[in-house]
């Protein structure tokens, strides 16, 4: 292609591959981790994925040498969330996976991911779901940003990009305000579920993802040390877990005209009132 | 000798109920410093020394520049506190700020958190409450958001009177991120739903028409809480969205009326004390976790529930 790649932009959005939160959800009693089994795409990330293709589709998209990269940090069955970015319109796919990175805390993702960023290099954007939907911490974004010294634009529940500006500007809801911020590119911005409403990869799609690369890297190719990431290079560690006895079915009843003064019997025999 | 550090990012004029608990659990410690931004008035120092609190370190923050300006006073309140352990609160704001202060302190940080034992056992709800698990932190000091409701107001034997310490922080020369506006949301007279005792939600059922639930929540007290599908209808504000994206609850008693039961909204609310369920489908999910099920619609059952309990209250 002859374009001017000058002005391209190269976003990078980072997706989880978590298990299915349609199913039940376990520890496991001795790793004390997450059991991964029926994982799927975060579908928090479907929101980044959208944010992404949205922004650069504005700009002339993948034709004007935009690029959107999924990248994902995990197993070898984590590819799984990057194949349906693709599916979804990413233009290509890194895939960090090493055994060292498993029972890595906030801090020890925080660190392989801002490597991995630093390593696929020239990015402009990270974009980032609100939340991921098996450690929902959050706070994996405002961590990128401390680390690369990059503007943090998170929880954004709409966003607009002004190309010529270099600008992004977001709304973000706080219990008390809504709040309306600005920051030049290179930034890390993370989107709520409001912010948009996530395309499904379609046939085309789906058949385009095929020919698209995904990149494998190691924690090595990353010049991180492995002492760095997983249990030594994290700070905080489970020790114990246990599943909440599970909420049992109570009484239920079907009105025929006193169901209001039945519920307000119980409320007061279980001294709610 | 531990020393909590409890970070509290705004103040109104009165501390809110999850301000109040953080002081609760931190008075639990040997010593409790505070930081805060502004300048800590009178009466927020009186408040303050209810719990204990031996010092204020305070700084000025320019509403301007988002975030930075926070990360900056938690972090120079750290260095001036040198605390074992840093509470703050579960909201993003709050936890971000102490996100970006453990990447500068290679610290653990928590959130999520329920409780913190004497020797800085953390507990934590995990996979949206179906989970509690206890978690060790390995740096100093341990950065711990605590969820709301966890905790209970239990002011310090003994009051004091805090000194007030101004912290000077270096000037954010290049703000990355600024503040274009702030628009204030409407002041409600009900209780903040993240902290309410009581919660009254509705769902897709109360087909336009909040004011059944909103009639039985102030007959209760309580706060108003929706499901997406209602606010995703602009029947009710987006911050009344109880769920996965919305707020998480954890109540004494959530009443639920016109809501199916989905994962996301289940998600926030499972670890409510006492669930209440009305819905006109004996079918729907959430009889499956609730205490007491009414199948019944919700346009005749909440109004009697309403009236009845103003009658016995009468
Ligand atoms: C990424 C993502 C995030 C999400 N996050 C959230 C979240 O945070 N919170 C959330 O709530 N949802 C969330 N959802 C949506 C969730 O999946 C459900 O779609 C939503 O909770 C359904 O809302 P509802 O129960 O009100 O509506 P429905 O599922 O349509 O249920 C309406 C119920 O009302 C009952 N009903 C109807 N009329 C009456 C009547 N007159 N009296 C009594 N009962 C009546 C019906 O029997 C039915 O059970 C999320 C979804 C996604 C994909």
């Amino acid at each position: 292609m002859s374009e001017d790649n000058s002005n391209a932009l190269k976003i990078v959005v980072l997706v989880k591959h978590v298990p299915d939160v349609q199913f039940d959800r376990h520890i496991d009693a001795q790793t004390l981790r997450i059991e991964r089994g029926e994982s799927t795409l975060s579908e928090l990330d479907e929101y980044a994925i959208e944010a992404a293709l949205a922004i650069i589709e504005a700009h002339g998209g993948a034709a004007a040498g935009h690029e959107v990269i999924a990248a994902t940090m995990g197993g070898s069955n984590a590819s799984g969330a990057v194949k349906k970015a693709l599916q979804m319109g990413a233009t290509s796919g890194v895939h960090l996976n090493d055994e060292a990175l498993a029972g890595s805390d906030v801090l020890a993702t925080s660190k392989a991911l801002a490597a991995l960023i630093e390593k696929i290099g020239d990015v402009d954007l990270v974009v980032t779901g609100m939340s991921s939907t098996d450690a929902e911490t959050s706070v994996v974004p405002a961590q990128l940003a401390e680390r690369l010294g990059w503007a943090q634009l998170t929880q954004a529940s709409s966003v607009e990009f002004d190309q010529a500006t270099n600008t992004l500007v977001i709304s973000r809801d706080s219990a008390t305000q809504r709040l309306r911020l600005s920051a030049s590119l290179p930034a890390v911005l993370s989107v709520t579920d409001q912010a948009n409403e996530p395309r499904y990869p379609n046939f085309k799609g789906i058949m385009a993802a095929k020919k698209k690369s995904t990149t494998e890297l190691s924690v090595a190719d990353l010049a991180l040390d492995a002492a760095a990431v997983g249990p030594e290079g994290s700070r905080s560690t489970v020790v114990q877990a246990e599943a909440h006895p599970a909420r049992e079915a109570g009484t239920v009843i079907t009105d025929s005209g006193e169901a209001g003064i039945a519920l307000v019997d119980f409320l007061a025999a279980q001294k709610l009132i | 000798m531990t020393t909590a550090l409890v970070f509290l990012t705004e103040t109104a004029e009165n501390l809110g109920k999850a301000q109040r608990e953080l002081l609760s659990l931190g008075a639990r410690f040997e010593q409790t410093l505070v930081a805060v931004p502004g300048d800590a008035s009178e009466s927020l120092r009186a408040e303050l020394g209810r719990y204990g609190v031996a010092t204020v370190y305070t700084a000025a923050v320019d509403p301007e520049i988002f975030a930075q300006p926070l990360v900056e006073l938690l972090d120079a309140a750290i260095a001036a506190g040198q605390p074992e352990l840093v509470l703050t609160g579960n909201d993003p704001l709050s936890r971000e700020a102490a996100a970006r202060v453990a990447v500068r302190r290679e610290a653990g940080i928590v959130t999520d958190a329920t409780d913190v034992s004497a020797d800085l056992l953390i507990s934590k709800d995990e996979l949206a409450g179906s989970y509690g698990a206890q978690v060790k932190v390995a740096s100093q000091p341990a950065l711990v958001a605590l969820k709301p409701n966890s905790v209970d107001d239990a002011p310090a034997e003994a009051a004091s009177t805090p000194e007030v310490v101004s912290l000077p922080l270096a000037e954010v020369d290049a703000p990355q991120v600024r503040v274009l506006g702030a628009e204030p949301k409407p002041v409600s007279t009900r209780p903040a739903l993240n902290e309410a005792r009581v919660v009254v939600a509705g769902g897709r059922g109360v087909n336009g028409d909040f004011s059944p639930v909103e009639d039985l929540a102030d007959a209760l007290g309580a706060a108003v809480g929706a499901s997406r599908a209602a606010t995703d209808a602009g029947w009710i504000s987006h911050d009344a969205q109880v769920g996965q994206t919305g707020v998480t609850v954890s109540p004494q008693l959530y009443i639920s009326a016109g809501i199916s039961g989905a994962i996301q909204q289940k998600a926030g609310m499972q670890t409510s004390k006492v669930i209440v369920a009305v819905n006109k489908d004996a079918d729907a999910p959430v009889f499956e976790i609730a205490d007491l099920g009414i199948v019944g619609d919700l346009a005749k059952v909440l109004p009697q529930a309403a009236e009845e309990i103003r009658r016995r209250q009468a």
